[in-house]
């Protein structure tokens, strides 16, 4: 055996014209969390689902838990909890009835027990006659989470687990997580959010079907080279102007009163942003790079890569 | 611009909803193409004044009043000799079959009596299962039939007693349409209900998202296929008992044949159909487009099965559609058994007909679905 929970290379789909994924590569180790990123429509789900056994690649191969994701996809099933982006537990069925029902599936014993104890930990005791349709966003997620670890999976894959749950939900959301991993669950999450990126042992970012960048939050951002200054006081709307488009400006974004502004050519960056600086009464300085900077900047290059 | 009504609101609504029109195609294809497809296929189907009617004959003589009169009952256009020179058990057994509607019996002192100016008669069994289907070609019947003997025997016996046609109606003897339809619309009670829900079921959860999450789980495609059907099959089970005990207390349908017989042909008919309905599940992405296909297929099914026409009646290439229907096979199996208690072996054709659809189905079924989301 190896250490590695997900190793998967070459992955290629093709819907039709369209090719989704595109020659994808992923180590994921055992034990780890694993951010996966990527603009919307760029692969992460259908990547995904290749990975969990519900499509089947156009090529590339690999192995999910040491089963071959092409002829073994009962036995990653089994082993996978993979919780979906849209809710899809059944909405007319109580949340006692929906856990039941995956007890069953996966067979385990003593249902009833099982059932009342991953509702006890949910600390849905009180509210298990409930439909699961009537629940709010983040009791929805929790639900969903519960019911996807609830067969002792030793990989977990999200698909965008937190879209619409609010701030206190989700860190509560990724501190299971952590727990989770802790206990030797390996954890792949995909996610648009920042902060949850950098709560990710390694990220991977994915673009228009292309494995763009892959390694810790600090590995991406120092890979990136990017340089960034933070433009303060005085009139930034007019500087923001001038500097879209200037020499070794690759973005300009407004945080509040201050302005960051990124490029890949240090030196030309540091001419066009003094002089704008000078012009408009600003004052700027150098600062870190954000691995949102980074990846806006992934983004678009990935674009012109499409063009 | 008005507060209550606009024209550039009511407008944008249209445009929205044409777009919307055309997007779903099968929709579009619904609306324009199939009223004209079945248009054409019903309006030169249906025939509710059926002729050609399939016929036997028991004639021992086959003697030249019997030819004559053979002929004439032929040029009415109602009458077609099938069988035109069949012993008596078999014909019984051909009209128990359904194989034809008529038996006509010559006896054969039919010739000597006509010829010595006596009172001769013939028999003329008519399966009055449907009755629409016998009331034209009976209502033809004396007046031909004599004019066709006076004429073979000549000028000089026209004063002969004449003919005497005695007509049974067989299974129904009154006439009575309840007899024929009652136990039809079982079968299309059963049709409508198994098919539509059925297939409705599974696109539910496709359109709700909740198949991509069971299919996540380790459920194989024919544990996903029972445990969606068996539902069902208990409601059509239910269906059954309350159809066949109004049938008899409320409508006095006749029960001539074996209960457990009509039972294995329901249950075989139940199974194809809700197997029909997870086919269709298959190929539809919505509840709407699923709906849309049942009735696509209900409507062909009802007019060309015999339920509502004579089966008889329709046009050689309408009947060959009309086999393609488990409905036909369904309503020939359960007319045969409860109206004419016709035992296993008259109804072995439309019975393994059934089976060879639900076999047929499943087949397709489980080759049909989706073990991935592609």
């Amino acid at each position: 055996m190896t250490d590695l929970a997900i190793s998967v290379s070459g992955l290629t789909k093709r819907f039709g014209e369209k090719t989704v994924v595109n020659n994808v590569s992923l180590d994921v180790r055992k034990g780890e969390i694993m951010g996966f990123l990527g603009p919307n429509g760029s692969g992460k789900t259908t990547t995904i689902r290749l990975m969990c056994g519900l499509l089947e690649p156009d090529s590339g191969e690999g192995r999910v838990l040491g089963h071959d994701i092409r002829t073994e996809r009962r036995a990653i099933k089994r082993k996978v909890g993979y919780m979906t982006q849209r809710f899809s537990f059944y909405e007319d069925l109580t949340i006692a009835e929906n856990l039941s029902f995956v007890a069953g599936l996966y067979g385990m014993s003593p249902k009833r027990q099982v059932v009342k104890d991953t509702i006890a930990d949910l600390g849905l005791t009180a509210r298990k006659d409930q439909l699961a349709g009537s629940l709010s966003g983040g009791w929805k997620q929790r639900l969903a989470l519960a019911a996807c670890i609830m067969h002792k999976p030793a990989l977990l894959m999200l698909d965008e687990p937190t879209a619409g749950v609010d701030p206190k939900a989700r860190r509560e959301f990724w501190d299971e997580i952590h727990a989770l991993a802790h206990g030797g669950l390996t954890v792949l999450v995909s996610t648009h959010y920042m902060d949850e990126a950098e709560r990710c042992h390694r990220i991977s970012y994915i673009s228009y079907g292309d494995l763009i960048a892959q390694g810790t939050v600090p590995e991406v951002v120092q890979g990136a080279a990017l340089t960034t200054y933070v433009v303060t006081g005085g009139d930034t709307a007019q500087a923001a102007r001038l500097l879209r488009g200037a020499l070794g400006v690759d973005q300009v974004a407004p945080f509040g009163a201050t302005l960051h502004v990124v490029g890949r050519d240090a030196m030309a960056l540091k001419t066009s942003v003094e002089v704008v600086a000078c012009q408009t009464g600003c004052n700027a300085e150098l600062s870190d790079t954000s691995l949102e900077d980074v990846f806006i900047q992934l983004m678009g290059a990935a674009q012109d890569n499409m063009q | 611009m008005n507060r209550f009504f606009s024209l550039h609101r009511l407008v944008a609504l249209l445009i929205k909803e044409i777009i919307q029109m055309r997007r779903d195609r099968v929709t579009f294809a619904m609306m324009l193409g199939v009223p004209l497809m079945q248009l054409m296929l019903f309006g030169f189907a249906i025939n509710i004044d059926p002729k050609a009617l399939p016929a036997a004959l028991v004639s021992p003589t086959q003697d030249r009043y019997t030819r004559a009169m053979v002929t004439a009952l032929e040029l009415t256009g109602y009458y077609r000799f099938i069988a035109p020179n069949a012993t008596e058990d078999e014909a019984e057994d051909m009209i128990s079959r359904g194989e034809v509607a008529f038996v006509v019996t010559v006896p054969s002192d039919f010739g000597r009596r006509i010829e010595r100016g006596d009172h001769a008669s013939i028999l003329i069994e008519a399966d009055a299962t449907d009755p629409s289907v016998a009331s034209g070609a009976i209502s033809t019947l004396s007046t031909v039939a004599n004019s066709a003997l006076l004429r073979e025997a000549g000028q000089g016996h026209q004063e002969s007693n004449g003919l005497e046609i005695i007509v049974h109606r067989r299974y129904n003897p009154e006439g009575i349409t309840q007899y024929n339809i009652v136990p039809g619309l079982l079968g299309v009670i059963l049709q409508l209900t198994m098919v539509m829900m059925t297939a409705m079921a599974l696109t539910r959860e496709v359109e709700r998202g909740t198949m991509e999450n069971l299919l996540s789980m380790p459920a194989n495609p024919l544990e996903i296929m029972l445990g969606k059907v068996v539902p069902y099959l208990i409601v059509g089970a239910v269906q059954v008992v309350v159809v066949l005990v109004s049938a008899k207390l409320v409508f006095n349908v006749p029960f001539v044949g074996s209960l457990s017989l009509v039972l294995a042909g329901v249950f075989v008919f139940v199974l194809a159909l809700v197997i029909l309905g997870y086919l269709l599940s298959t190929v539809s992405r919505t509840q709407m487009q699923a709906m849309q296909l049942t009735f696509f297929f209900f409507l062909p099914s009802l007019l060309l099965s015999g339920f509502m026409f004579p089966y008889r009646g329709m046009p050689a290439w309408a009947q060959v559609i009309g086999e393609v229907f488990p409905l036909t096979h369904f309503l020939r199996l359960i007319r045969a058994v409860m109206l004419k208690g016709a035992d296993f072996s008259a109804v072995a054709g439309p019975f393994f007909a059934l089976v060879l659809f639900a076999f047929g189905l499943a087949v397709l079924a489980l080759f049909r679905f989706r073990k991935t989301l592609d």
